[in-house]
């Protein structure tokens, strides 16, 4: 049986799984049978990828009679596919299994549960697609039931705008990605995958398709600008759909820039390159930095997705140079950095959407300033999340920092490159790089500190019970491969090799025949990194230090009040706590934040209090988007006026562009 | 056999970095008395500070969880690693390739990481103030470090330190611009990170102006011993880093004999006496300077170290 039938049959499964959840409408016990049966189709989604990744195995494709009539519905899997099918599978499988008991406390579950599986079923068709035609509509039915998703919630006032917005960013985004597959196709209309890889184009039209694509699927992963819908509707879906719309959908939006920038089509010119490493760039410290200043947990995960998309999206900015310039093997670097800081982000920030779920479960808040001290309350998902924050905040030997470190390395090849453009910006960009890694571990300790460490800050905080299994084995699995990809980080590239192969025409050396596991991604002369043995290290060193220290020092404890300088306060909101860790920060770079304070005093002799308003702002809003809608909204006025005309007139408008149209064909022509 | 003598040297590297930490602390607070016309403790007293630390029960506020106790154990233990691959009387050790400087420098950052989490975890407003500044500082620190790493491993051609310093002990290297910037934005990474003057005191305790000794304000007996342990071997780290990469004078090549290795040894106790002696002459001649100040110096650091790796594109030879 080819893999693709398997493949197809899966996704077939989850959209009857979908109809069987409207069919089964009601029953109390729905939820499980549902969650249950996309979990499982979604594990063997990943084990086909990871199966055909293993074994090498051919590409295989398959047509259906149905779509346009002289071109089918065609389907192919390679091994591009077969990457993201693994990293697809993974996070769909966490969330279906941690949606078997978080889904119990959802409302209104009949608003949730039939769009889930097709959700999942559409992402996977825009892996499979092997033709323009069923690309764009995968595409759009992935939208369309996300929103669906982030719909769940209706009621509350923030959902529906949130919503409205995502359905008009993702209505450009599918727009635009229609110009860039229109343009790919050329004059004679070719929307076989097949034939637009053949097809030459001047570097020009190339440029243009690629910034489109670009723009299209970086409005669906996140790239600033575009990013503003991102962090209202990833928070307003229910946390494990947040999950998979953080951690997955915006890896196959990447799946769609690669797919076209390094597979259909063709060589790229280098100077396309700046560009992407500069908006990857930029993107991941402001992402980061907003993160950084938001109060509200689960946003403050969507923007953190933001930064890490602009991580990626700067490694395959990078591969693009390498590849221009001929320099494959260092292309292969590149994008192994991509591919893998993809799949370790799938990992963690599915993991941490789902302790942002577990909390938001057992406190009804994603306020940060009403949680603290659940460390105390809730101490299995604390471990997780612990992984979770380390993973995140690309520390060793966690999987966050290999894919950190092979990009590093990836950067200082550069000035292997010829361009002097691009020896100045990849440095400059390295740098960039660098303060979002150090910035999101700042983001990180504030996450953790302000939701587990400490004191509670209110009352549901101080009440807080431990969530359910099903959601703690989800969780458990996640950080478990976070963990494993950080200790065996040369297996994961050994098995992605046929991916980087396809799409850079070289690969990474074999890494796991590497004495202790180590990683070498050049050569051992330039850079190497053993996770294994930095863990080996750190856990003898620690367990030795203390078992001596308790052994021949001291072992007695004796419990007090906290010292606090002498001054321990009983109210919790003497703790530091979200707004006032991001403080030194804000303060620090606040013309980039837009930061802003106003102090309000009452007048002497008023008993009032003071008060000192402190927030920052996303300038995308003010500077581009609500100037960008009063335009849309003047054009609009205008044309008012053509609303109310008489038929003479609408008959001459009419003739009139004719005219103008046959004019400009003769001039064209 | 080979494999049990580089075993060994590994194992005495590790244990000259834990046994000369402390030395190095109580030889510069040495200095920085003399220099203020002060008799000044005994270059042995952080030894004795550390035992008694040790031998003292802990005194754990009520709240704090289990994350706060093992916080010193996992610092101490990053550290340490990290310092054990940090080239002080030989290159080419056993495990040098274990980690080279960008994962050396990112399992430090794991060490503060853990210890700003401590900070938070009783839930006073000290604890928060400091690891809200570290973070801060870190967060500054951390690029500014990278960049001269890039600078550096740009010249050397390998982030493998071990490779680094046996090309800058080669005759290959002159004096060259972009090795000075690194150097001082190395050194005011250095002094940041080790929370020393102008960016921390690492004698004060006046509440507002404390960064790092007011995240391990909660901490006592052995837990503090741990972190005090740490942080000195953090100082000698930085110092024997600038030290290999900027003077790798000395410095046993990969199978040196008896006589070789010993020379290393001191040649490197040398190199730690002129590191203190130069950090106590800067702290004493120099005022703290403003936490709001602290990201223009550090910027200034992360200036230096990209135009250090700028420079380097413009010409391989400046």
């Amino acid at each position: 049986m080819l893999t693709i039938n398997v493949v197809f049959a899966l996704v077939t499964c989850l959209f009857a799984t979908s109809a069987l959840a409207i069919v089964l409408s009601g029953r109390a016990w729905l939820s499980n049978l549902i969650y249950a049966l996309s979990g499982i189709l979604c594990l063997g989604l990943a084990l086909t990828g990871i199966w055909m990744l293993a074994t090498r195995a051919e590409p295989s494709a398959m047509q259906l009679p149905i779509g346009l009539p002289w071109l089918g519905a065609n389907l192919r899997i390679d091994a591009l596919s077969a990457l993201f099918l693994m990293l697809l599978g993974t996070g769909g499988a966490a969330a279906g299994f941690y949606g078997i008991g978080y889904g119990r406390h959802e409302h209104e579950p009949h608003r949730v549960l039939p769009f889930f599986p097709a959700f999942l079923g559409a992402m996977t068709l825009v892996l499979m697609a092997d033709d323009a035609f069923t690309f764009l509509i995968s595409w759009e039915v992935m939208s369309l039931l996300s929103w669906a998703l982030v719909l769940a919630n209706h009621r509350a006032d923030e959902t529906r705008q949130a919503s409205y917005i995502y359905l008009t960013m993702a209505a450009f985004g599918t727009m635009v990605l229609l110009l860039a597959f229109g343009l790919m196709a050329g004059p004679e209309g070719n929307y076989g995958f097949a034939v637009i890889r053949e097809i030459g184009r001047s570097p020009g039209i190339a440029a243009l398709i690629l910034t489109l694509m670009a723009i299209g699927a970086g409005s669906k992963a996140g790239l600033m600008p575009l990013h503003v819908w991102l962090p209202v509707a990833h928070p307003a879906a229910p946390s494990h759909v947040s999950a998979l719309m953080s951690a997955v959908m915006t890896k196959v939006a990447l799946y769609g820039f690669i797919r076209v920038g390094f597979d259909l089509l063709g060589p790229v010119a280098w100077w396309m390159a700046p560009v992407f490493i500069l908006a990857g760039a930029i993107t991941a410290v402001m992402g980061i930095l907003f993160a950084l200043m938001d109060g509200d947990s689960k946003r403050v995960l969507a923007y953190s997705t933001i930064e890490n998309i602009g991580v990626i999206f700067a490694a395959l900015g990078l591969a693009l140079a390498f590849r221009a310039n001929d320099m494959s093997a260092l292309a292969a670097l590149a994008l192994t950095a991509a591919f893998v800081h993809s799949l370790n982000h799938m990992l963690f920030k599915s993991l941490l959407f789902m302790v942002a779920g577990a909390v938001l479960n057992a406190t009804g808040t994603r306020d940060l300033d009403q949680l603290g001290g659940l460390i105390h309350r809730m101490p299995v998902t604390a471990v997780l999340a612990l992984v979770g924050v380390t993973a995140i905040s690309a520390l060793p030997p966690l999987n966050g920092f290999v894919s950190e470190w092979l990009l590093f390395q990836a950067v200082l090849q550069s000035p292997h490159l010829p361009q002097p453009t691009l020896q100045f910006l990849v440095p400059a960009a390295g740098g960039l790089l660098a303060l979002a890694a150090a910035l999101a571990a700042a983001c990180f300790v504030r996450f953790y500190g302000v939701i587990f460490l400490g004191r509670p800050r209110s009352d549901t905080a101080r009440k807080a019970a431990e969530v359910d299994r099903w959601s703690l084995g989800a969780m458990a699995g996640l950080a478990a491969l976070c963990v494993l990809a950080g200790i065996l980080p040369g297996l994961l590239i050994d098995l992605i090799a046929p991916a980087i192969n396809l799409v850079a025409g070289a690969e990474l050396p074999r890494q796991s025949t590497n004495a202790w596991l180590t990683l070498i991604p050049v050569a051992e002369v330039k850079s190497s990194y053993s996770g294994f043995l930095v863990v080996v290290f750190i856990a003898t060193t620690a367990g030795a230090a203390a078992w001596l220290v308790h052994r021949l020092a001291s072992r007695r404890l004796r419990r007090a009040p906290a010292w606090d300088c002498g001054f321990p306060l009983d109210a919790s909101n003497t703790q530091y706590g979200a707004g006032s860790f991001a403080q030194p920060i804000r303060r620090v770079l606040a013309p980039v934040l837009s930061a802003h304070e106003t102090v309000t005093m009452p007048p002497p002799g008023d008993m009032a209090p003071a008060r000192l308003e402190a927030g920052t702002e996303d300038m995308t809003w003010s500077r581009i988007y609500l100037p960008l809608a009063a335009l849309i909204n003047t054009i609009t006025n205008a044309m008012n006026a053509l609303q109310f005309l008489s038929i003479r007139r609408y008959l001459s408008l009419v003739f009139a562009s004719l005219i103008l149209l046959l004019v400009g064909l003769v001039i064209w022509n | 056999m080979e494999l049990i003598y580089g075993f060994i040297l590994q194992g005495i590297q590790m244990l000259v970095v834990l046994a000369l930490a402390p030395g190095l602390t109580g030889f510069v607070r040495k200095i920085k008395a003399r220099l203020t016309r002060r008799r000044g403790a005994s270059i042995l007293q952080p030894y004795r500070d550390i035992l008694r630390l040790m031998r003292k029960e802990v005194v754990l506020a009520e709240n704090a969880s289990w994350l706060f106790r093992a916080s010193p154990y996992m610092i101490f233990a990053m550290t340490w690693v990290a310092a054990a691959l940090v080239p002080t009387f030989a290159i080419g050790l056993q495990f040098s390739w274990t980690a080279d400087l960008i994962a050396i420098v990112a399992m430090l950052g794991s060490a503060r990481f853990f210890l700003a989490l401590a900070g938070m975890d009783v839930g006073t407003s000290f604890g928060g103030i400091g690891a809200s500044r570290e973070m801060m500082i870190g967060a500054f620190a951390e690029p500014a470090m990278l960049l001269t790493v890039f600078a550096v491993a740009l010249v050397a051609g390998s982030t493998q330190l071990s490779n680094v310093v046996a090309f800058m002990a080669s005759d290959q290297v002159g004096i060259r611009v972009s090795l000075g910037m690194a150097l001082v934005a190395l050194i005011i990474v250095a002094l940041a990170e080790n929370a020393r003057i102008p960016v921390d005191n690492p004698s004060t305790h006046l509440e507002l102006t404390m960064v790092h000794e007011a995240m391990v304000l909660e901490y006592s007996g052995r837990h503090l011993a741990m972190i005090e342990l740490a942080g000195a071997m953090k100082l000698l780290l930085y110092i024997a880093l600038i030290g290999c990469i900027f003077t790798p004078w000395g410095i046993a090549p990969a199978g040196a004999g008896l006589t070789g290795l010993l020379a290393g040894g001191l040649f490197f106790v040398a190199k730690l006496a002129a590191g203190g002696a130069f950090l106590a002459i800067f702290e004493t001649s120099i005022a703290k300077m403003r936490v709001f100040r602290v990201p223009d110096f550090l910027g200034a650091a992360l200036m230096l170290g990209l135009l250090g790796t700028l420079l380097l594109f413009v010409s391989r030879g400046l």
